[in-house]
């Protein structure tokens, strides 16, 4: 089960040139800052780039091989635009049926009610699409798409015209889509946040280029090459929530390698968390102290450290048990602890996030 | 009111206007498509070429029309060897022209419309699984509508209206070619005025009223 994706596409800034091969499962985020190519490349593997020519195989199915090409309506895949591009024609629910009245009765393995139970747009259905806000727009063309019962989902960039309340809202609706279907998603986006709340498979497009790719947890931490994130430096991990403490309002979550308490969201004793700590919210001390107020105080392993952009930081990677996790310090500070690789120290984690 | 020559010059006008709007929404709308659409380097002559008779006189082009479709002419040649009659002084020849002179009035505003309605929805109903001819119908006619309306009420408006082509290729023949624009002319040459006035007055109040129609036709500005 994967999705080899190889094309070559040239452009006046930079020519696209991608080599990947991608899980068939789950979501893979295609991630890079603006005009990096990544939504070039999702065009591409929709078949929208009539110029470009490749080679392209999802779960053992050619799609694309040089010249000879299925066309995009020959593509059992559904796509999200960033502007939902409903048609204004139709309303809601022929909106939701235009693709899925499309394809062959034996084909419908997502039905109509189930996309839209999904994605909790039972009450727009007769709406007309002018009639709907942003956040429901998004979710209308979601919806659409995932009732083409699609074998490819691709998705570009489809919070990046929404405000940060909208993407709340938006961003439950993925996560239920990513557990519940099985259905494998590219997901371009340039917003760290996102990639870290909805990703299992992370490839960094720069300049065209696919400069980096793995699993998510192991491409964040990685720190040759950086990813030069700045303040969105950081790990994304599992654990597992074992405890809940109702005087303080908080839970103890084990991972790989230790435990952590954090701010309690509501997540019953046993459920899979994921957990994102960001670089800069990690500091590093030689012993233990206790007489401060953060209370994860975890003890790590440096493995290396490397300058950041800006001349007086450094990006800190430590190894908690069996966790990679990142610190971000002064370049002065580094020196002063004396950091080397296999050093003994103690990480102090001032904020963790409960990311899904 | 109206004696027989004239109603059978107003019968016949409708009846030309019609046909001609017809053949006009059939062959204008790919000739739209494809202008909206190309990026051929023939696109500014086949424009331009399809823009003439917005600016050329009508006699001008009448003139050409009758050459190319008289016996000797291209056309007029092409049609005798096929055995079909010569089309001039004939309705067949009078639909040839007026689609012709028309052609403008029909296919800029369903360019236009059809520019207006972009890439972006077509590609999304390639990811829905429509082929090209089933966006063209499912997406592209709906969301062109306005577009159409315009492109018809002007192709037949304006082929009421007509004189110089019909004079130079379809004569003035009673009940065959005498159109309605015609017929007024005839009856100012007789100083019949107040027939002439019949006429007329009724040619005024149906512009206005197209006129008024495309008005209401424009798409909201404001959502």
């Amino acid at each position: 089960m994967s999705i080899r994706a190889c094309f070559r596409l040239p452009y006046p800034a930079f020519t696209l040139d991608v080599d990947v091969d991608l899980p068939g499962q789950g979501i893979t985020a295609l991630f890079g800052r603006s005009g990096s190519g990544k939504t070039t490349l999702l065009r591409c593997i929709a078949g929208l780039e009539k110029a470009a020519s490749g080679f392209l195989a999802v779960n053992g199915e050619i799609w694309q091989d040089g010249a000879r090409r299925l066309p995009v309506h020959r593509r059992p895949l559904g796509y999200v635009f960033q502007e939902a591009r409903l048609f204004p024609h139709l309303d809601v629910a022929a909106n939701l049926d235009f693709g899925r009245r499309r394809i062959a009765a034996d084909q419908r393995r997502v039905s109509l009610a189930r996309a839209v139970e999904l994605l909790g747009i039972g009450h727009l259905l007769e709406r007309r699409c002018d009639r709907l806000s942003g956040g429901e727009r998004q979710r209308v063309a979601i919806a659409r798409a995932v009732a083409t019962s699609p074998r490819l989902l691709l998705m570009d960039e489809p919070l990046a015209a929404l405000d940060h309340a909208r993407k709340q809202e938006i961003l439950p609706y993925l996560e239920q889509l990513r557990d519940e279907l099985e259905i494998p998603v590219l997901y371009v986006s340039h917003a760290p946040d996102e990639v870290a709340r909805l990703a299992d498979h992370l490839v960094v497009i720069d300049e065209g280029r696919a400069v980096t790719q793995g699993p998510l947890a192991e491409v964040l931490a990685c720190v040759d090459p950086p990813l030069r994130l700045g303040d969105d430096a950081g790990v994304v991990f599992s654990g597992t929530v074992v405890e809940r403490d109702a005087e303080w309002h908080l839970s103890r979550i084990v991972f790989a390698g230790g435990e952590v308490w954090v701010r309690d969201g509501g997540a019953a004793v046993g459920r899979r968390v994921r957990l994102r700590i960001l670089a800069r919210d990690v500091s590093i001390a030689r012993s233990r102290h206790e007489d401060f107020s953060i209370m994860n105080l975890l003890p790590a392993t440096v493995i290396s450290h490397v300058a950041e952009d800006h001349p007086a930081l450094a990006l800190v990677q430590l190894r908690v048990g069996g966790t990679p996790m990142l610190a971000r310090l002064t370049r002065h500070s580094a020196w002063r602890l004396e950091l080397a690789p296999g050093q003994q120290v103690w990480a102090q984690i001032k904020a963790v996030a409960v990311v899904g | 009111m109206l004696n027989p020559s004239d109603l059978a010059a107003v019968w016949l006008t409708l009846k030309l206007a019609g046909t001609a709007t017809a053949v006009l929404l059939l062959l204008g709308t790919p000739m739209a498509w494809w202008l909206a659409r190309t990026r051929h380097w023939a696109k500014g002559v086949i424009g331009a070429l399809v823009t003439l008779p917005l600016v050329l006189p009508p006699t001008v082009l009448g003139f050409y029309l009758l050459v190319l479709m008289g016996p000797d002419g291209m056309l007029g040649r092409l049609l005798a060897a096929g055995g079909l009659q010569p089309l001039p002084f004939t309705f067949a020849g009078l639909v040839v022209a007026s689609v012709i002179y028309s052609l403008p009035f029909v296919v800029q505003p369903l360019q236009q419309a059809f520019e207006a309605i972009g890439e972006q929805p077509l590609e999304a109903a390639a990811t829905l699984r429509a082929n090209p001819w089933d966006t063209f119908f499912a997406v592209v006619v709906p969301l062109a509508r306005p577009g159409f309306m315009t492109a018809g009420i002007l192709g037949f408006a304006h082929t009421v209206g007509e004189f110089g082509v019909v004079l130079m290729i379809g004569g003035n023949i009673p009940g065959k070619t005498q159109v309605l624009s015609m017929a007024i002319y005839n009856h100012v040459e007789a100083l019949e005025y107040e027939a002439a006035h019949r006429l007329a007055a009724g040619m005024l109040a149906f512009s206005f009223t197209v006129l008024l129609l495309l008005n209401a036709l424009k798409p909201e500005r404001v959502r």
